[in-house]
């Protein structure tokens, strides 16, 4: 007798996980696009870029060791990075740490003026017009936000606007043992 | 005029390839075909279903920026290979390598194939054995 209910039992079983997983995706919890980041547990990328609000000036990042940072990366040309703009505004202001902006591939006069306007929660913006540092940071969508230990080492990454409930969720624990790795 | 009609063709031709990156990268064959294999192997992780080669976006362009120069620096495969998986993750290659973590992603077609000659085996013993719609399970 199961064999006659056994092919609705299994379509039931599938149709039931993809709806389960949709459901997820729907409430956010899951996200397909997400890649995990190899570089998590490791050292963060080094750079030497030009300041994009004081020009001359060239932003090395081992000038950043000794504290942790959050590393944002973002452009004008990017609206979701728009939408997160009052969140890193409140994020500079509560974190306690240094907002590093990487202007990708950018226009700097729009990036300034775009900084004027809405607010420059960053304490350096490192200018990668040619988006080689990008790339070494595996970036492949703006915004992206990532938290680098006092060691240099990569703590967390979050793919996407950043906001007060990822910050608590995915980055704030990790620096419960004064930034260290 | 042999050699301005080939032009014309091949440019005509090169126009309906619909290929985003439709320069030659190298001069030399075995270095524009090492390049064109690369370009076809990664993935674009931003848009992520269409390789850098195929992808209009930025970042892809970048990406093979960067192969190219490793190709031209005379940098190995593995290499290159490493560079992108150690930034991108093993996502970022359409040929993913064997170990663990992808033992089932490799295993699974061969899984699912022995599942259906498993089952249709015993769907054709046991209707070779008896009247086709016979249920040996009820009692006629």
């Amino acid at each position: 007798m199961w064999r006659y209910f056994a092919p609705a039992v299994a379509f039931l079983a599938l149709g039931g996980l993809f709806a389960y997983a949709l459901m997820r995706i729907d409430q956010g919890k899951l996200d397909i696009r997400e890649i995990q980041s190899p570089l998590i547990g490791k050292a963060a990328p080094a750079f030497v870029l030009p300041s994009l609000t004081d020009p001359p000036h060239q932003i090395d990042s081992h000038a950043l060791a000794g504290k942790p940072y959050i590393l944002n990366v973002w452009g004008t040309w990017c609206g979701e990075c728009r939408a997160e703009h009052p969140a890193l505004m409140a994020l500079a202001r509560t974190s306690g740490l240094p907002i590093i902006g990487l202007d990708w591939k950018d226009e700097h006069s729009d990036a300034r003026a775009y900084l004027a306007q809405l607010g420059n929660p960053y304490a350096e913006v490192a200018a990668d017009d040619v988006g080689r540092t990008a790339i070494d940071w595996g970036v492949y969508g703006a915004p992206e936000t990532f938290l680098v230990s006092a060691d240099g080492i990569v703590l967390a990454k979050h793919i996407g606007a950043i906001s007060e409930a990822v910050w608590e969720k995915k980055f704030a624990p990790h620096l419960k043992n004064g930034g260290r790795s | 005029m042999r050699r301005w009609l080939a032009v014309l063709v091949l440019g005509l031709a090169s126009a309906t390839a619909l290929a985003i990156d439709t320069e030659v990268a190298f001069p030399d064959a075995a270095r524009q075909q090492r390049y064109d294999r690369w370009i076809h192997e990664l993935r674009c992780v931003q848009c992520q279903n269409a390789a850098i080669a195929d992808s209009p976006v930025g970042l892809a362009s970048d990406l093979r920026r960067q192969v190219k120069e490793m190709i031209a620096s005379g940098q190995s495969d593995d290499e290159i290979r490493r560079f992108m998986t150690e930034r991108y993750g093993d996502f970022v290659l359409y040929d993913p390598p064997l170990k663990p973590r992808t033992y089932f992603l490799w295993a699974a077609p061969a899984l699912f194939l022995l599942i259906t000659v498993g089952v249709a085996a015993r769907v054709i013993v046991r209707r070779s054995k008896g009247p086709i719609d016979s249920d040996p399970e009820e009692p006629a």
